[in-house]
């Protein structure tokens, strides 16, 4: 710095003396420092701007890529729905309808007897009560008139036809009684026509509103067939909220799992041994949680035999015999490994104790106290026994992991997705940003360049103008 | 596919390797000369402490100080903890009512021979391999030796930690203290210039540093 302040005797001559080169040689220099500038500000704005276009263009790939996805899970998702819904609508179909000619036969069989029993109690009437009115008349005359032999005759003729007035009257009682006895039988026959047609309405009007439901699906399908935004934005809403429940489920299923290896990790000691290790981790801790994954793999097995979930197409597309033979042969896995957490915990339970009595006695007290140490009697089995009901029961509650896990799995696309759009659009403005700042930073640069040397383009201002003053009064002499 | 099932091979070969680096070996020596013998119920009282602290694959043994104790004669007790944390239980409490037996039975010795039961202990510590080695001794430190026992050796105590426990006052220690200062720096200085590390503990109810 010395140096520089020494070329003059005067130090103040030498700043001077180095402003002015050092101006002079910047304004030499000036339009190839402008030039430079901004090339430069260009280029780095325009790689900026290329590099925002790129990432958008590559956002819109994904988006596009992701709708496609969404539309392929909506159409599956709903043909699985509509296809439940046609099974449904058969199974109605075929328990019902399929007894229709027996039904039939049924209600025609229990109509034609309520004809037949209709027929029979048709109201016969009485012999009319007239004839015996006249021969009663017709008696009195011969009475009255003294024809005692034709008076007997017709007392007899009298007689008799009261006596078969008597008879028919019995006889029309009792036919009376069958009528009514068989108007009586009609009356449970009828009611069986009313709940067989009641049953007929019903099994109609399920099917009428399956059918509107099915409507509504194949509406709905037709829409995410065609592509529509509408369903492409119910789709991605709806896969936000199963992602969303499906990760708390398993949050939950997490939690589960990890009671359960509390439960058999340490017995798990017992039998593998407790120093163990296996790339830094205990042996029992991994035999444990080897055992939880097994439970876990076979319970995925087991809904995917049962149809519950689709996560392996393979045992899904198995024959159905086939498909029932891995539901036992898992199912039976299962109860294994079940019985063996129990035993587990169980033995988790024992070993307890047994430390605790260990404890005890180490600490100085004596055998009465290490018992007293420990759960003794009624309150002993209590745990043992939730123990054991949790190691057995556990197994079988993490088998329905296998539907959140299946929703999370199908879900986690779309919100991934959701989420690289989301960074791609945060980095392509960033990019268009930084592309603008550089091309700004460019004149601005300019600027600061031209600052320092006022003086000089002042100067050649002042002499552009002058010489543009005489050029022109110049024009105007000539 | 040959190389990826040797390299697969050798990862389970050394991932199943069982870690014992880290286990602890502790052996504890009980002085049994002249009134010292009475302080026993306290050593009882650390080697149930101690039992409580090991772990499976630890090695524990408790040996007694007395006129020649440079034999395994003098190993009251000994154990090696199993694997599985049932028997490791067991071989506890088998342990536990072993000393207690001999704390109840145990006889004074005339002679004190601490150096010996210290090389026993570094014979039987660098046997048995552990990962930490401790020896315990519990006792006055007042070494007396009987005619005729060399005990001049010097000691290999690389990776050792020596912890003097319960180290009491004698009556002429009262009378002059720094025989006991003297003592015990002795022992400090002998074990430090055999390279092992050097504790007393005298305070009996605060036994957590202990490991």
């Amino acid at each position: 710095m010395d140096f520089l302040l020494n070329i003059t005797p005067w130090p103040v001559a030498s700043a001077l003396l180095w402003i002015v080169l050092g101006v002079t040689a910047l304004y030499l220099a000036r339009s190839t420092a402008h030039y430079a500038i901004r090339a430069g500000a260009r280029t780095l704005s325009r790689t900026f701007r290329i590099a925002a276009t790129m990432v958008s263009k590559g956002r819109h790939d994904l988006n596009q890529r992701n709708r496609e996805v969404l539309l392929a899970a909506g159409r599956e998702a709903k043909e699985r729905i509509i296809e439940r819904e046609f099974d449904r609508v058969n199974e109605t179909v075929r328990k019902d309808l399929a007894n229709y000619p027996k039904l039939h036969r049924a209600l025609s069989e229990s109509i034609t007897r309520i004809e037949e029993d209709h027929q029979n109690s048709v109201d016969v009437p009485p012999d009319p009560p007239g004839w015996v009115k006249a021969v009663e008349a017709v008696a009195k005359i011969d009475s009255r008139e003294g024809r005692v032999g034709i008076g007997d005759v017709l007392s007899d003729i009298h007689k008799s036809l009261v006596k078969a007035h008597a008879q028919s009257m019995v006889s029309y009682r009792q036919e009376s009684g069958k009528r009514h006895a068989l108007l009586r039988r009609m009356r449970p026959d009828w009611r069986k026509i009313q709940q067989t047609l009641g049953h007929v309405g019903k099994d109609v009007d399920s099917l009428l509103d399956r059918s509107i439901a099915i409507d509504r699906h194949m509406q709905e399908y037709e829409d995410i067939v065609s592509g529509k935004d509408h369903a492409v934005s119910i789709l991605s809403s709806s896969s936000l909220v199963q992602f969303f429940v499906s990760a708390f489920v398993l949050l939950v299923a997490i939690g589960g799992a990890t009671i359960n290896f509390s439960l058999i990790a340490r017995p798990m000691a017992e039998m593998v041994g407790g120093t163990g290790l296996i790339g830094g981790f205990r042996t029992a801790d991994i035999a444990a949680l080897v055992i939880i994954m097994v439970e876990i793999s076979m319970g995925l097995f087991l809904m995917e035999s049962l149809r519950i979930t689709r996560l392996f197409p393979v045992i899904g597309a198995l024959p159905d015999k086939m498909r029932i033979r891995m539901v036992w042969v898992t199912f039976t896995i299962l109860f294994l490994l079940a019985s063996v957490e129990a035993g587990l915990a169980y033995m988790r339970e024992v070993l307890l104790q047994d430390e605790l009595a260990t404890s005890a006695l180490l600490r100085g007290a004596d055998a009465a106290g290490a018992e007293a140490a420990t759960l003794t009697g009624e309150s002993y089995w209590i745990t043992t026994a939730a123990q054991m009901g949790m190691g057995f029961i556990l197994p079988f509650a993490l088998t329905f992991v296998a539907i959140p896990l299946e929703t999370f799995v199908h879900s986690l696309r779309t919100v991934l997705g959701l989420v690289v759009n989301g960074l791609l659009r945060i980095l392509s403005t960033t990019l268009r940003l930084a592309g603008n700042t550089f091309r700004y930073f460019g004149s601005l640069f300019i600027k600061v360049y031209d600052l320092p040397l006022f003086v000089p383009l002042w100067l050649a201002e002042r002499a552009a103008r002058q010489n543009g003053t005489q050029k022109s009064s110049y024009q105007g002499v000539l | 596919m040959k190389i990826l099932t040797i390299i697969l091979s050798c990862a389970v070969l050394v991932a199943c390797t069982r870690s014992t680096v880290d286990n602890h070996g502790v052996y504890m020596l009980l002085d049994t000369s002249g009134t010292y013998a009475e302080e026993l119920k306290k050593a009882e009282q650390i080697i149930r402490y101690t039992l409580s602290r090991l772990d499976a694959t630890d090695t524990f043994a408790v040996a007694r100080i007395d006129t020649g104790s440079f034999s395994e004669k003098d190993i009251v007790a000994k154990v090696t903890l199993e694997d599985r944390p049932s028997a490791m239980n067991k071989q506890k409490r088998l342990f536990a009512q072993q000393v207690q037996k001999f704390v109840g039975s145990v006889r004074s010795s005339r002679y004190t021979d601490i150096t010996g039961g210290i090389l026993q202990g570094v014979e039987f510590l660098n046997e048995k391999a552990p990962g930490i080695k401790t020896i315990l001794i519990f006792s006055d430190l007042k070494e007396d030796l009987a005619e005729g026992y060399v005990r001049d050796i010097d000691l290999e105590l690389d990776g050792f930690s020596v912890i003097a426990l319960n180290v009491t006052k004698l009556r002429s220690d009262n009378i002059n203290p720094r025989e006991y200062l003297d003592r015990v720096s002795e022992w400090e200085g002998l074990v430090v210039k055999a390279g092992g590390k050097w504790r007393v503990i005298n305070d009996l109810d605060g036994l957590e540093g202990l490991f």
